[in-house]
């Protein structure tokens, strides 16, 4: 248990340390920061001591000294005014910085998220990164512009006014002593009692929003059925799990403040008595004991926000953590050596004794070999779960398997760099993939400058210049969420127009046109072929018949090549491929 | 119409009587200053210890009061946010639930799911933190000053007139906050959705190395977010300040005030002490206010987006004056007559007109995005028919209440939704359904040899959307779903597409055998899935190219013809 702690405690402070180097970068705003922090704090600071040495020239023995105190109120004034003034530029200058840091925090988290494998990612969720890049980041700027600035002006103000209690009358901050380890006993074991029940809340909380995230993305599925009664339940009691853990965290957090400002109220009470005693036996002067309440409030000042700072600092150094955790996933081809562009391929690709599992433990593709010659199409058929698209997954390097090697052009793909390997083939994937801009941005998005006349080009071999053409706004329209209503086969339509403005030397159909037509698929097919002229071509697809003119059919069974021939051949052999086809004319 | 206020009202008793508490325990504290000075002013001047002492340990019962006030009050305040709170999520959750789909469509649901969690969030800290914290000011300066008058007016009269300072702040500031925090929730929002985005596809980012277009893409995003945000804090660090400056100020006039009025009699010392603790007082307080300004206008903004949700009007309700017509056609009857739909002004079906019997079974085809997925949304009321009427039964669907009708169906749409939850409770879906049947449907559906192949069976647990099965066996556990309400009307949209030929095959085989009282629609790509359907509905970007029998429609559609030569021996070379 305690080497599970002192361990977490290490860990803290490698983030906190990592997070410091952030800052270095920045060096001389932190320092101007600095210095505008304890500016603005010693000016502060220096108000109570005006106050108490004004009140003394009201002194009532010797008369009021009429100039001096109009000379300690002006110097007050001005020290209020110009700490003020500091500490405005301050906040500017902490929030620009936080932002600074913030924004590459953000664009480290995003452009590791491009790099991972995709393997990496596979095994991630979107609402956990999500929850990184919004949530974690946020937890930390907030504490960065704020937490670490208030901890400072917190010491800061601390050490002044003890400073200044003591220098005014040692023998009255011996009784405010009494109050310290109080205030201090009451904030450390409160937050230390706190922060489980704050850990359970955000727990709970976080299973509600799984939760209502879940229904909502079956929204329809639940109409369909008439089940929302059921599922406004279950909320319910989800619901309720969470606002109790909020609740009982709350009970206790509630304490802490007027706790300390029990503490504080009681110094009060101790200074006004023992400072009155003392004036009694003028012992001290009135605008001492005024000097000494004020400091003793600046004191607990920063005492009652220890526990708030602390527990925030905490939750963002966790934050940091998850951050850093994900910056230190190793990006994809961190294990690369051979940087070999594959430049203008032939396209001859062969398989050869692959051997792939996603999970070490659980192989999937056993021994797979075969060739495909420059410009022949093979055609991978099977049943769902087969191992399909693990082939693509693996052509494509988004995976490298266990045993064996894949090469181009006679050639390991390992050898080649992933961008030139990736760009030599174009594809369509069986999830269409449409991103946040319009039409015509989505289109390009295979080739980099494209023209106008070659996105209408694409849009018309892949038969969606029409539908684009009614759209209001035709290829600027926007696509979104919210916009326009595109089908599963629209989108798909709009991703094979993508494949076909890219230049690339071999392709990937991966359940390509599955969700099309079988007319509309014979234009595209048409327009494909002409496409794939001297190319390599990798069909993966359910429908027999868009397959029959491949070179060659490889019949994939629990992961492995069980038939492989030309279509009138596997027919004529009577196995499994032959089953598969004639049921459809069942 | 619901607001945030509304929802606060049903405790009004509790946040007053918290209020009362919260005010005797501060104003207790505002005593001790006054005390104070008495005891500096009138009761040092006689040298009776004693007498100090007793006045000193009065001071120590009022700070136990204060002591006491503020947290039952704080207590009070966290439990009226704990209720409302609940309240306000169930019914958020409710109403998200009833949304009708042209509504959430318009929303989008990424939005709706982020108003249930952060919104509700929000305004939970909100409501808290407002009672707890934000109250103590008001407090302090009303009490502050209706106490102080008493002691020394013109002294009075200084902390009065810091009031409309603060006031003007706390007002400038935070309506600024809500407005500029609106903002910046937009732009989060964009950069979750761009996160989002490409996390779905990062295979095409990678596969055409479209990394750096992202990252440039993300930049923007990202810039834009850090301008706002800079824009906000900038507004909101202003308070802090400008506050301390206000009060130290007023302090300092209070001495320099003082000290005439000390001069010419009218004042005590003590009484300035008393007075530069007050505003200490509060000065402490105003800080911890302004913490909660960022809370305030992030709730204020989460609330606005809450009650826009519950405030939309219910669509698709029950027609009272169509009720007379029902029951009067058979069970198991749909019929279209005439319909015509668009979703924003470019027409999804045309004049569709169709009839079925009980036990009747309807293919659809048709190439994409020629209205197939639309025809199920109008049968099911997502949507209502700009012109025509669909019939259920023989009455219109807008005769009945949405649970009534929908009870009817049993229905799979393209890609549907899976819990995270065991393929018992996937199937059963929430509905009483025995064991038996669950077993029964999942025999039929094709589904039940692989479920029994698991490790446990039914209990066994998808994991978010089913990721852990493949897309056939997803299929066929939806179709059990569907198949195990023993429901009057199946309707299957495209859910056999990940299902090779054979199994596809066998599953029409028995939707035919056991299902013969099922009226069937089934919407598919394979013009196999449809072949044996008793009539078959081309559709044609949005229109009915045919309707018939597989036999008619060889003969007069050419649509159909040349579906079924692409799929059969002829297509081949295309």
């Amino acid at each position: 248990m305690k080497k599970v702690e002192n361990n977490a405690k290490t860990n803290r402070r490698a983030v906190a340390i990592r997070l410091a180097g952030y800052f270095a970068k920045y060096k001389f705003s932190v320092i101007f920061a600095f210095l505008l922090m304890l500016g603005s704090n010693l000016f502060a600071l220096l108000g109570p001591y005006l106050t108490g040495k004004a009140i003394n020239a009201i002194d009532l023995d010797t008369g009021v000294d009429f100039n001096a105190v109009i000379f300690y109120c002006s110097l007050m004034a001005a020290f209020y005014v110009a700490s003020g003034v500091f500490s405005y530029i301050l906040s500017v200058v902490m929030i620009k910085l936080s932002q600074k840091i913030i924004k590459s925090m953000r664009k480290d988290v995003f452009d590791k998220i491009i790099a991972l494998p995709v393997g990496a990612l596979d095994k991630m969720q979107a609402g956990d990164l999500i929850n990184r890049i919004s949530y974690d980041i946020d937890t930390v700027n907030a504490s960065l512009s704020n937490d670490i600035l208030q901890a400072a002006t917190g010491i800061i103000t601390v050490i002044g006014a003890l400073v200044g209690m003591l220098a005014i009358s040692p023998a009255l901050f011996g009784v405010f002593a009494i109050t310290i380890p109080l205030s201090v006993f009451i904030t450390v074991q409160r937050s230390r009692q706190v922060r489980p029940l704050f850990r359970k809340r955000s727990g709970k909380l976080a299973q509600l929003n799984g939760y209502s995230e879940e229904m909502i993305s079956g929204i329809k599925t639940i109409k369909a059925y008439g089940r929302e009664e059921k599922m406004i339940e279950k909320f319910a009691g989800k619901n309720k799990d969470a606002v109790d853990a909020y609740y009982a965290a709350d009970y206790l957090g509630s304490l802490i403040g007027p706790s300390v400002n029990f503490v504080n109220n009681f110094g009060t009470v101790l200074i006004s008595t023992a400072g009155s005693l003392m004036y009694l036996f003028n012992m001290i002067m009135l605008g001492d004991i005024s000097s000494f309440l004020l400091y003793a409030r600046k004191f607990s000042g920063p005492i009652n926000e220890y526990a708030n700072i602390m527990s925030e600092i905490q939750s963002a150094l966790a934050a940091a953590e998850r951050v850093f955790r994900l910056l230190d996933e190793l990006p994809e081809g961190s294990a690369d050596n051979a940087e070999e562009e594959l430049e203008n391929p032939v396209g001859d690709v062969a398989f050869e004794h692959v051997r792939f599992g996603y999970d070490p433990e659980k192989i999937i593709i056993r021994d797979l070999s075969f060739e495909a010659k420059a410009g022949q199409t093979v055609a991978i058929v099977g049943p769902t779960g087969a191992g399909k698209t693990t082939l693509v997954n693996l052509l494509m390097r988004f995976y490298d398997p266990q045993g064996g090697r894949i090469t181009i052009d006679g050639k390991d793909i390992k050898r080649y760099t992933r961008s030139s390997l990736r760009a030599a083939f174009s594809m369509v994937l069986q999830e269409t993939w449409l991103f946040e801009g319009t039409v015509r941005e989505n289109i390009a998005y295979g080739k980099s400058g494209a023209t106008d006349e070659e996105i209408r080009k694409a849009a018309k071999e892949a038969n969606i210049e029409d539908y684009i053409e009614a759209l209001p706004l035709r290829y600027d329209t926007p696509v979104t969420d919210g916009g326009v209503n595109l089908s599963k086969g629209q989108k798909q339509l709009m991703t094979i127009a993508r494949a076909m403005l890219s230049p690339a030397h071999m392709l990937i159909l991966d359940e390509a046109t599955s969700n099309v037509d079988t007319r509309t698929e014979l234009l595209i097919r048409a327009a494909m072929d002409r496409l794939m002229q001297g190319k390599t071509c990798f069909v993966i697809a359910h429908r027999l018949s868009t397959i029959k003119n491949a070179d060659l059919i490889l019949v994939v069974k629990d992961g492995d090549i069980v038939e492989r021939g030309k279509h009138e051949e596997l027919l004529e052999k009577g196995g499994f491929y032959s089953e598969i086809y004639n049921a459809q004319f069942e | 119409m619901k607001s945030l206020l509304g929802y606060l009202s049903v405790h009004k008793k509790r946040m007053t009587a918290g209020l009362i508490i919260k005010s005797l325990g501060t104003v207790a504290e505002l005593f001790l200053p006054m005390i104070m000075a008495y005891m500096i002013d009138e009761v040092a001047p006689t040298g009776s210890i004693l007498a100090l002492s007793l006045w000193g340990a009065a001071m120590f019962v009022f700070a136990v009061v204060a002591w006491g006030g503020n947290v039952i009050a704080n207590r009070m305040a966290s439990r009226v946010a704990r209720d409302t709170t609940e309240v306000i999520r169930n019914d958020l959750f409710s109403s998200t639930l009833y949304l009708s789909a042209r509504q959430t469509d318009e929303i989008t649901v990424p939005s709706l799911v982020s108003r249930l969690s952060s919104d509700t969030y929000n305004v939970h800290n909100m409501i808290g933190m407002v009672q707890r914290l934000g109250v103590r000011v008001p407090i302090l300066l009303i009490g502050g000053v209706a106490l102080t008058f008493t002691v020394e007016p013109v002294l009075a009269l200084v902390l009065l007139a810091v009031v409309p300072f603060i006031s003007l702040v706390v007002i400038f500031v935070s309506s600024r906050g809500i407005v500029l925090y609106t903002d910046l929730q937009r732009a989060v929002d964009a950069m979750v959705r761009k996160v989002r985005d490409d996390y779905t596809g990062i295979r095409v980012i990678k596969a055409l190395s479209k990394g750096d277009y992202e990252r440039e893409g993300f930049a923007a995003i990202n810039e834009n977010v850090v301008e706002k945000e800079t824009r906000a804090g900038v507004t909101m660090s202003i308070s802090n300040p400008i506050l301390n400056v206000v009060l130290n100020l007023g302090m300092t006039v209070v001495v320099l005030v003082g000290a005439y009025r000390v001069s010419k009699g009218l004042a005590m010392v003590g009484e300035l002490i008393a007075f530069t603790s007050y505003f200490t007082i509060i000065l402490n307080a105003v800080i911890s206010i302004s913490r909660i300004f960022v809370n305030v206008s992030k709730g204020s903004a989460s609330a606005k987006r809450i009650c826009a949700v519950l405030n939309m009007p219910e669509e698709l309700v029950k027609d009272d004056s169509l009720v007379p017509e029902k029951n009067t056609g058979e069970r198991g009857t749909v019929k279209f007559e005439d319909v015509t739909f668009s979703y924003d002004g470019a027409p999804a079906l045309e004049d569709i007109s169709f009839e079925l019997k009980k036990g009747e079974s309807l293919g659809v085809i048709g190439a994409t995005g020629s209205g197939k997925t639309t025809l199920l949304a109008l049968l099911l009321r997502f949507y209502d028919a700009d012109k025509g009427r669909v019939f259920v039964d023989g009455a219109d669907v807008r005769s009945y209440e949405e649970k009534e009708l929908r009870s009817k169906f049993g229905v799979v749409l393209q890609n549907d939704f899976l819990m995270a939850a065991s393929v018992e409770e996937n199937i059963k879906f929430e509905r009483d359904i025995s064991d038996r049947d669950m077993k029964d449907a999942a025999e039929r559906a094709k589904a039940a040899s692989f479920i029994e192949e698991l490790d446990e069976g039914y209990d066994s647990k998808l994991t978010v959307r089913g990721s852990n099965f493949s897309g056939g066996q997803k299929q066929r556990m939806l179709i059990a779903r569907a198949l195990a309400g023993n429901p009057e009307i199946l309707v299957l949209d495209d859910s056999s597409s990940a299902l090779d030929y054979k199994t596809d095959a066998s599953l029409r085989a028995t939707l035919r055998e056991k299902y013969p009282d099922t009226t069937i629609i089934l919407i598919a790509q394979r013009i196999s899935s449809v072949r044996f359907a008793d009539k078959i509905l081309v559709l044609d970007k949005g229109r009915a190219a045919g309707l018939g029998s597989d036999a008619e429609l060889m003969k007069t559609c050419e649509v159909y013809r040349s579906i079924y030569e692409s799929q059969g021996e002829a297509g081949g070379n295309a």
